[in-house]
């Protein structure tokens, strides 16, 4: 199904934010992700489902003032 | 002692993680500077990217207090999302909240900044909003429940110093329990030094440490700056008048007449 990653339209295989975590190769530890503007945390990423349509944000720390 | 959501600190510079040479010196000035709290950003992650993790155990060699930014957020709705994400992330509830209206002056979208800090902190957070001098404004954002208010100096990064020196004065004077921040456009460590004279409890800054020829020392610098106009403020500044006054005593100056 297609979804937007970062902004970027996707067509992925995964269905749910754990598997589109893999699915994407995402190794680090420290990165947030919101679904269509609200946070989904860490401990729901195995059970929140992925849609056709979905916004996804991953987001890391970085330098910022 | 500083305390900042009841939390105690000693340093009164709070110092952002941004346009270093590299992440060593980074690390240098931020040891320098002696500040205990550090602004960072969020930003995405490209697939299969590692840079956040990287960056993040440099800041965490440091030992130091994380206050994320709600950083190039246009709206209400990113502004909150992001204060979220970064609840999430770094499992604070400080939120250093910036609402932008402009892109060339990044001046603050106070309306939108108001509106952000309600939802934010009827959610938890502790809210350190970056705003103009207006008072107005600096009262929504008390009423909305900010013990810490941010004016501006200066537009980001534009190393002016204090542009309205009365409007911030009159902050002061207006909000005696309020802790209040100067963050932006500082330059040089004199102008943290005036802040801190003002009665600002502290100042926050990035570039004019970042960019400066030398980071390591000027981050020294504006420590002594800060130190200084802290000291300064505690010691009572005597009152600006218009006419001379003699340091020298008057009396039995040689050749003294008494006349005018």
């Amino acid at each position: 199904m297609r979804v937007i990653v970062n902004g970027e339209p996707h067509e992925i295989a995964s269905e749910s934010v754990a598997a589109l975590l893999r699915e994407l190769d995402y190794e680090g530890t420290h990165f947030a992700v919101a679904l269509n503007f609200d946070v989904v945390p860490k401990s729901r990423w195995l059970e929140t489902p992925l849609k056709t349509g979905d916004e996804i944000e991953i987001i890391t720390p970085r330098q910022g003032g | 002692m500083i305390t900042f959501y009841g939390k105690e600190f000693s340093s009164r510079l709070l110092i952002g993680s941004a346009l270093y040479p590299s992440p060593a010196i980074m690390q240098q000035a931020i040891r320098a500077s002696g500040a205990e709290i550090v602004t960072v950003s969020l930003r995405r992650e490209s697939a299969g990217g590692k840079a956040g993790d990287a960056f993040w155990s440099l800041i965490r060699e440091l030992g130091v207090t994380v206050l994320p930014n709600t950083a190039g957020c246009r709206s209400v709705r990113e502004a909150v999302t992001t204060a979220k994400l970064a609840r999430e992330l770094f499992g604070t509830p400080w939120v250093k909240l910036e609402v932008i209206a402009d892109n060339d002056t990044l001046q603050p979208d106070v309306v939108g900044l108001v509106e952000a800090a309600s939802i934010l902190i009827k959610d938890g957070f502790e809210v350190f909003p970056y705003c103009t001098e207006d008072l107005g404004v600096a009262m929504r954002l008390v009423d909305a429940g900010c013990k810490v208010v941010m004016p501006w100096a200066a537009p980001i990064g534009s190393a002016r110093g204090i542009i309205q020196r009365d409007a911030l004065n009159l902050l002061r004077d207006r909000l005696p329990d309020i802790t209040l921040v100067v963050d932006a456009g500082l330059g040089a460590p004199s102008h943290a030094a005036e802040a801190l004279e003002l009665g600002y409890d502290a100042v926050l800054l990035n570039t004019a440490i970042a960019k400066a020829a030398d980071p390591v020392a000027m981050a020294a610098a504006f420590k002594a700056g800060v130190e200084a106009g802290r000291t300064a403020f505690e010691a009572g500044l005597m009152e600006a008048r218009d006419f001379a006054s003699p340091s020298t005593p008057v009396v039995g100056t040689p050749f003294w007449h008494a006349v005018s």
